[in-house]
C-alpha cells in the first residue's frame, strides 16, 4: 500500500487531548464548587436560622462592591460556562469514540475497567438531568414537591420528607460519587500529573476520598431528614 | 595473540588453494575463477578511507533524478532507505510485512558489537577485525571485514543520536558486555531487545524520509522477479499481497536487503515469512549464490515439543554465561526428574571436553556436542521422532551463587519466555535447550561495493555472503546489517549511480514484459495444479531432509541422499500441490507456495555446495573432515575460496566459480578451543 | 483437546463478513494458539475450504504482527502476544470466538487481517529524532541519566501490535502514542523536537480516526509488553506544554 499523506500544521488546541484537558479543568471547577456547596448544605444541621442566614449571606457577600446576589451570579456564570464546555467536550469525545469503532465485537471482556469508569458517560448524562431538576427544584422553584416556602430551610426539609424526592437526590449522589471517583483520577492523568506509580496511587486515592466525602456529605441531609433528625 | 600475527596488508600470506577432492562430481559444472573486480589494495587500515574518497560523488541536483529500489526493511534495508532518502535519492522501499517495523531484525536479542574500547580492555578496530575473521574460520574477505570493524563505531554514534535506548551505567554513559565467548566487552545492548531497538531506530529514520517524500513505502508487497535489461538490473516485479496485483517497479538500481534463508529448514528461529524468494529470483536471473551451505546453528533454543511445531524460539546465548549445560551420564536417567539425578551422575560435557572455555565454547561446537549427546541417547525431554532432543541448561549453581533475585534481574525476561512456551519454571527445574538454525552466512555474491555480478544489483545484510565467512560471531549480525545500510552501501552505490541519469526503460520493454509474464504464469500454475498437499506440508518435509542431512553434521553419503530426496520432493511439489483461493486477493497459501518452491531449489544447491566442500569450517561440519578427537578440520590448501554458484538453467547443473581468499593482514590458523 | 472455534470470515474489505463455526480435534496443550490455527488451516485446505487469513510472522512475541481478539480479549487471556499464547490456557470442549481488531482506523483486509498502516503514519508525523546518517556526535559525548534511559527503554519495547486500540472502548491509540512520546522525550537527544513531535503525532492520531482516551486502562491491561498507563499521562503533559509553547 502506498502511503497516505501525513497531516501538516497540527493545531493542538483542537485535539482530543485538548478536549480532555478542557474536561479536566472544568471538572476541577465543579469539584471546588460542590465542596463549597456541601459546606453550605451542612449548615442544615445548625437549624433553620443558621441555614437561611447562610443562604442570605451568599447573596449579600461582597456588598457594596458587588450588587445583591452579585457573587452568586459570577459563580453561576462560571459554572454554566464550565458545564457547557464539559458537556460539549464529553459528547464530542463520545461521538468520536463511536465513530472510532463502528463495527462492534461479538464478544467483549473488560478486564481493567472500574465500574465508575464504565459509567462516566451515562452517569454524567444522568447527573446533567439531575442538575436541571435540581435547579428547577431549589433555584427556580418551578418544581416544588416539598412546598414553596420562602425559607430555603423549609423547602429543603419539606422536599426530603417526601421519600421519592429524597431517593432522587440519593441516587444522584451515588452517580456523583461514581463520577468523582473516576473523574478525579482521570483529570489528574489528563493533566499529566500521574507520571509515577505513587502519583497514580495518590490520584486514585483522591478519587475515592472525594467521592466518599462529597457524596457522603451531601447524602447526610436527605438521610437525616428522612430519619426525622432534621425537621 | 602477539603482534606478529598481524601484517600490513601489502603482501599475500597464503597461496591460492587447489582443490584435489571432488565429492560433488557430476552435480556441478566447473566455471571460470572469480575475482572481485573492485577489491581494494594497500594497507588494510587505509583501504576503506581511500575507497570512499575514490568513489565518485553524485551531484545533489542529480540525486533527485536517480531512483533506487530497496527490497526488505530490516536493519540493512531500513537503514539504507533512510540514508539514501536523506541524501536525496528517490527510494522505493518494499516489505512483505504490514509495516517496515516488523522485519525480523527486530527479534535479535543479545547486542551489537563495536570497537569503541570504552572499557579500555584492549579492544580496537584491529581486534574486532581479527576476532571476526577468526570466528568466521578464515572464510571471509579480509577487506570487507576490516571495513565492518572500522564503521562499527559510527553505528553506535548514529543509533544513540536517533534515540536508541542502549543500556547505560550510573554515570549516564553507555554500558558494554562481553558476548559470545570473546574476551573484551564490546557489545552494546538494550536488555534482551537490542535488535528491536536498533530496528525501530532505522524504521523511524526511514519513516521520517517517507514524510519528507524521498522514500515511498510499499508494505505487503513481495518481490517476485528481478528485471534485467541488457545485463543490468533495472527493477522488480512485485505482487501487492492485498489486491494480488502484479506491479512493475523500475529504477536505476536495485538493492536486495531481504535477509537470510534459514527457513529452508522449516523449523528455525527465523520469522515465518522469512524467505529466499527475492535473492533466489535474482540468482535465477544470473546473480551468483555464494557459500550457500554456511548456516549457523544456535545452541540455546527452546526444544521442539511435537510435530505441530511451526517455529523455534531462541534464547539469548548470554544464558551460557551463568548456566551449566549437562546431560545424564546414564541413559536410564533420561526420563527422570533432573533434580533427582545426583551430581556424580551428571555429565557437564562442555566443561569436561573443553576445560578452558567450558560452557562458552563457540556456537557451532556447543550445538554439535548437544546433538552428539542426543544421538548417543542421552538427550532429555519428550521423545520427538526417534530420540529425545534436548540437553539441560541448569541455573541452580548460579542461583546458589548470586541469589535468585540477581538471576531474575539478569535473565528474567528469558526465563519468563521459557516458562510461557514450555509451561515449566526454570527457577526450579533446569531449562531444556536444543540447537536450531539461526542465521545463514551464505548469500548472494557481492564485490567490495556490495554489488553482485549483475551490474546495478546490490545486496546488503544477511542476504549477501560477504562478512562472516563460515561462521558469525555473536552480536555481529546487527553490526553488519547497519554497517551495510548506513555507511557502506551509501558510499559505494554512488560510484554506480554517478554514471546516471540512466536511459529510461519502458514498461513495454521486452525484458519487463517477459519478467511480468513469467510471474503471472507461475502464479497460475500454483493455482491450477490442484493436487492434494499444502505448501506447508512440502516445506515441513524439505525441512526434515535439510536438518537431517545438511544440518549440524554433513556427510557425503547423507548429502547425496538428500539431493535425491529433494529432487523427488520437487517433482511431487509441482504435481501434487494444492493452493486454494484466488490470485486477486490476499492469499497466504499462494504466498507460501512461491516461497516453498524457491526453498526446494535452494535446498538442492545447499547440499551440492556442502558436498563439494569436503572440509569442516565454521558452521559447516563434514563428517569426513575431523581430527581424531572429533574436532572440525579445515583444509586451507583445498578450500580457502568462496564458492559462488551460477544458476545452470531449469534442468542444468549449477556452475561453480571460485574466488580465492588471499590474506594479507592475518595469517590463517587452525582454530582450537581445547 | 477438542475445541469449537467461531472465527470471523470476511472475503475482502467491502464484504459484510460474519462468524463461522469450526470444530478442531486433537489439539495439544503445547501448541501455540497460532499452531492451533495452522492445524485448522491444514484441515480446511484438505476439505477444499479456503484457509483463514491471519497476520503472524516472528512467532516469538516481538514483531507485533499477530493480532487476534480471542474471547473478547486482545491477544487472549494471558498478558502476551497471540503467538506466545499456548493452548494450555484453554480447556477441552471450550468455545473460542476469534475476531479481528475492531477499529475504523484499522480496516479489515480479510478474515482476521487488518490494515494498521495508521501507526506508520503516526510515526511519520514525528515519531523520530532527526539525525541524518553521519551527523551523529560521539556516542558518549551526551550522557543520559540512567533512570531516564531505563524508562525510555521500558516504553520503547512497544511492538506496535495495536492491542491497545483493540481493547480500548474508545478505539484510542493513546498508549501507542504515549509510549513513543515518552521514549523519545526521556532522552537528551529527543529534546529539540519535543514540542513539535507531540503536536504532530497527536494531530495525526486524531486524523486517523482513533478515539480519545478516557483513562480507563484497558489498553495497558491488554498490552503484551505491559507498557504502563503513565505514558499517557506523559503524553498529556507534553501536549499541554506544547500548547503553552504555542503549538
Amino acid at each position: 500500500m502506498a502511503t497516505a499523506t501525513v497531516t501538516k500544521k497540527p493545531r493542538s488546541t483542537r485535539s482530543t487531548i485538548a478536549l480532555k484537558l478542557l474536561m479536566a479543568v472544568t471538572g476541577l471547577v465543579f469539584i471546588g464548587y460542590v465542596l463549597l456547596h456541601m459546606y453550605g448544605n451542612l449548615k442544615a444541621f445548625g437549624g433553620q436560622e443558621s441555614f437561611d442566614a447562610y443562604a442570605e449571606h451568599l447573596r449579600t457577600i461582597g456588598e457594596p462592591l458587588l450588587p445583591y446576589s452579585g457573587l452568586l451570579w459570577v459563580i453561576r456564570v462560571v459554572l454554566l460556562v464550565s458545564l457547557v464546555l464539559h458537556v460539549y467536550a464529553a459528547y464530542t469525545l463520545w461521538a468520536r469514540a463511536g465513530k472510532a469503532r463502528t463495527t462492534k465485537y461479538a464478544v467483549t471482556k473488560r478486564v481493567n475497567s472500574t465500574w465508575s469508569s464504565k459509567t462516566m458517560r451515562w452517569g454524567g448524562t444522568a447527573l446533567l438531568l439531575f442538575i436541571v431538576f435540581h435547579i428547577l427544584h431549589f433555584t427556580l422553584r418551578v418544581v416544588t414537591p416539598g412546598g414553596d416556602s420562602d425559607s430555603p430551610y423549609e423547602r429543603l426539609v419539606g422536599s426530603f420528607q417526601i421519600w421519592w424526592v429524597a431517593a432522587i437526590y440519593l441516587l444522584a449522589m451515588a452517580a456523583l460519587a461514581m463520577h468523582l471517583r473516576h473523574g478525579t483520577w482521570s483529570a489528574a492523568q489528563t493533566l499529566g500529573l500521574t507520571n509515577t506509580a505513587s502519583a497514580r496511587r495518590n490520584a486514585n486515592l483522591a478519587g475515592y476520598l472525594l467521592a466518599v466525602v462529597i457524596a457522603g456529605g451531601y447524602s447526610l441531609i436527605p438521610v437525616f431528614v428522612l430519619a426525622g433528625v432534621i425537621s | 595473540m602477539a603482534g606478529s600475527t598481524l601484517h600490513d596488508g601489502s603482501s599475500p600470506l597464503n597461496q591460492a588453494s587447489k582443490q584435489t577432492s571432488d565429492d560433488a562430481h557430476g552435480y556441478y559444472v566447473a566455471g571460470e575463477p572469480l575475482v572481485d573486480p573492485v577489491a581494494p589494495t594497500g594497507p588494510i587500515a587505509d583501504r576503506w578511507t581511500t575507497r570512499r574518497f575514490e568513489n565518485r560523488l553524485v551531484n545533489p541536483s542529480n540525486r533527485r533524478k536517480l531512483s533506487v529500489i530497496i527490497v526488505g526493511t530490516g536493519l540493512a534495508g531500513g537503514a539504507a532507505a533512510a540514508t539514501l532518502g536523506e541524501a536525496g535519492y528517490n527510494v522505493k522501499s518494499f516489505c512483505y510485512q504490514d509495516s517496515p517495523r516488523r522485519a525480523h531484525s527486530i527479534a535479535a536479542q543479545g547486542g551489537i558489537n563495536a570497537a569503541k574500547n570504552y572499557k579500555e580492555d584492549g579492544d580496537s578496530v584491529f581486534r574486532l577485525f581479527y576476532d571476526t575473521v577468526k570466528g568466521g574460520d578464515y572464510r571471509s574477505r579480509e577487506s570487507n571485514v576490516y571495513r565492518l570493524a572500522e564503521v562499527s563505531t559510527n553505528i553506535i554514534d548514529q543509533c544513540v543520536a536517533q534515540g536508541v535506548p542502549f543500556a547505560r551505567e550510573y554515570g549516564g554513559l553507555l554500558d558494554n558486555r562481553s558476548f559470545g565467548g570473546v574476551q573484551v566487552s564490546r557489545t552494546f545492548y538494550a536488555r534482551g531487545q537490542t535488535g528491536q531497538q536498533l530496528l525501530l531506530g532505522a524504521y523511524q529514520a526511514m519513516e521520517r524520509q517517507v514524510a519528507a517524500g524521498t522514500v515511498e513505502q510499499f508494505t505487503r508487497h513481495e518481490m517476485l522477479e528481478l528485471i534485467v535489461k541488457d545485463g543490468v538490473a533495472r527493477g522488480i516485479i512485485a505482487r501487492d499481497l492485498v489486491t494480488g496485483e502484479i506491479e512493475t517497479h523500475l529504477a536505476d538500481a536495485v538493492v536486495l536487503a531481504s535477509g537470510g534463508y534459514g527457513n529452508v529448514f522449516f523449523l528455525s528461529t527465523n520469522a515465518m515469512g522469512c524467505n529466499v524468494t527475492a535473492t533466489w529470483r535474482a540468482h535465477r536471473k544470473g546473480a551468483y549464490m555464494a557459500n550457500p551451505c554456511y548456516t549457523q546453528i544456535h545452541p540455546t533454543c527452546i526444544p521442539v515439543s511435537g510435530e505441530h511445531q511451526s517455529k523455534l524460539t531462541l534464547m539469548s546465548e548470554s544464558l551460557r554465561n551463568d548456566g551449566r549445560i549437562w546431560v545424564p551420564k546414564n541413559k536410564e536417567d533420561c526420563d527422570k526428574d533432573p533434580r533427582d539425578i545426583a551430581e556424580e551422575d551428571r555429565d557437564y560435557y562442555l566443561e569436561r571436553i573443553y576445560p578452558a572455555f567450558g560452557n562458552l565454547v563457540p556456537r557451532d561446537i556447543a550445538s554439535r556436542q548437544a546433538k552428539n549427546m542426543c544421538d548417543e541417547g542421552r538427550g532429555v525431554g519428550p521423545m520427538v521422532g526417534d530420540f529425545r532432543r534436548g540437553v539441560y541448561l541448569d541455573f541452580s549453581d548460579a542461583i546458589d551463587r548470586m541469589g535468585e533475585d540477581t538471576v531474575r534481574e539478569k535473565y528474567g525476561n528469558l526465563f519468563d519466555m521459557y516458562e510461557r512456551i514450555t509451561g515449566e519454571n526454570p527457577y526450579q527445574v533446569p531449562m531444556r535447550i536444543y540447537p536450531a538454525v539461526h542465521y545463514v552466512m551464505g548469500g548472494l555474491w557481492v564485490d567490495y561495493h556490495l554489488q553482485s555480478n549483475i551490474p546495478g544489483l546490490f545486496v546488503t545484510g544477511e542476504a549477501n555472503f560477504s562478512d562472516h565467512g563460515a561462521n558469525r560471531l555473536g552480536a555481529s549480525a546487527l553490526m553488519q546489517g547497519l554497517a551495510d545500510g548506513y555507511f557502506v552501501l551509501p558510499n559505494t552505490i554512488r560510484e554506480y549511480l554517478a554514471d546516471g541519469p540512466f536511459e529510461r526503460i519502458s514498461e513495454d520493454d521486452e525484458a519487463v514484459v517477459d519478467a511480468r509474464r513469467s510471474v503471472e504464469k507461475r502464479i497460475d500454475t500454483f493455482l491450477s495444479i490442484n493436487g492434494s498437499r499444502s505448501a506447508d506440508s512440502y516445506h515441513r518435509e524439505l525441512g526434515h531432509i535439510m536438518w537431517e542431512y545438511c544440518g549440524m553434521e554433513r556427510s557425503e553419503e547423507g548429502l547425496r541422499k538428500a539431493i535425491d530426496m529433494i529432487r523427488e520432493l520437487k517433482k511431487d511439489f509441482w504435481t501434487d500441490l494444492k493452493v486454494l483461493g484466488t490470485a486477486d486477493s490476499l492469499n497466504q497459501s499462494l504466498e507460501r507456495a512461491g516461497r516453498v518452491a524457491d526453498f526446494i531449489e535452494l535446498g538442492e544447491l545447499m547440499c551440492i555446495d556442502a558436498l563439494n566442500r569436503r572440509e569442516s569450517c565454521g558452521g559447516h561440519f563434514r563428517a569426513e573432515s575431523q581430527t581424531e578427537e572429533g574436532e572440525a578440520l579445515r583444509h586451507d590448501d583445498e578450500f580457502a575460496y568462496v564458492a559462488a554458484w551460477e544458476f545452470g538453467g531449469e534442468d542444468g547443473a549449477p556452475v561453480l566459480h571460485k574466488e580465492d581468499l588471499i590474506y594479507t593482514a592475518i595469517e590463517m590458523k587452525q582454530r582450537s578451543y581445547k | 483437546m477438542n475445541l469449537t472455534l467461531k472465527i470471523w470470515r470476511q472475503q475482502n474489505p467491502s464484504d459484510k463478513g460474519g462468524l463461522k463455526t469450526y470444530e478442531v480435534a486433537d489439539i495439544s496443550e503445547d501448541m501455540s494458539f497460532l499452531e492451533m490455527l495452522d492445524s485448522l488451516n491444514e484441515q480446511l485446505n484438505e476439505i477444499g475450504e479456503e484457509p483463514v487469513a491471519f497476520d503472524h510472522d516472528c512467532r516469538e512475541g516481538i514483531c507485533g504482527s499477530c493480532a487476534l481478539m480471542i474471547n473478547g480479549q486482545a491477544h487472549g487471556p494471558e498478558v502476551t502476544t497471540t503467538c506466545q499464547l499456548h493452548m494450555r490456557s484453554f480447556s477441552d470442549g471450550q468455545t473460542i470466538t476469534i475476531e479481528p481488531w475492531r477499529a475504523d482506523a484499522f480496516p479489515v483486509v480479510k478474515d482476521l487481517v487488518t490494515d494498521r498502516s495508521a501507526f506508520d503514519r503516526i510515526i511519520q508525523a514525528g515519531g523520530y529524532i532527526s539525525a541524518n546518517t553521519g551527523s551523529a556526535p560521539e556516542a558518549n559525548s551526551v550522557p543520559a541519566p540512567r533512570e531516564k534511559a531505563t524508562r525510555a527503554f521500558n516504553v520503547a519495547t512497544c511492538i506496535g501490535c495495536g492491542a491497545c486500540v483493540a481493547a480500548c472502548p474508545n478505539g484510542s491509540a493513546s498508549l501507542f502514542l504515549g509510549a513513543k512520546i515518552t521514549h523519545l522525550g526521556e532522552l537528551p537527544q529527543g529534546q529539540p523536537e519535543r514540542d513539535s513531535r507531540v503536536a504532530s503525532m497527536v494531530a495525526q492520531h486524531d486524523a486517523e480516526g482513533f478515539g480519545g482516551c478516557t483513562n480507563i486502562g484497558e489498553c495497558t491491561a491488554a498490552c503484551p509488553k505491559e507498557i504502563p498507563l503513565d505514558v499517557i499521562s506523559q503524553l498529556n503533559k507534553d501536549l499541554r506544554t506544547a500548547i503553552r509553547h504555542g503549538h
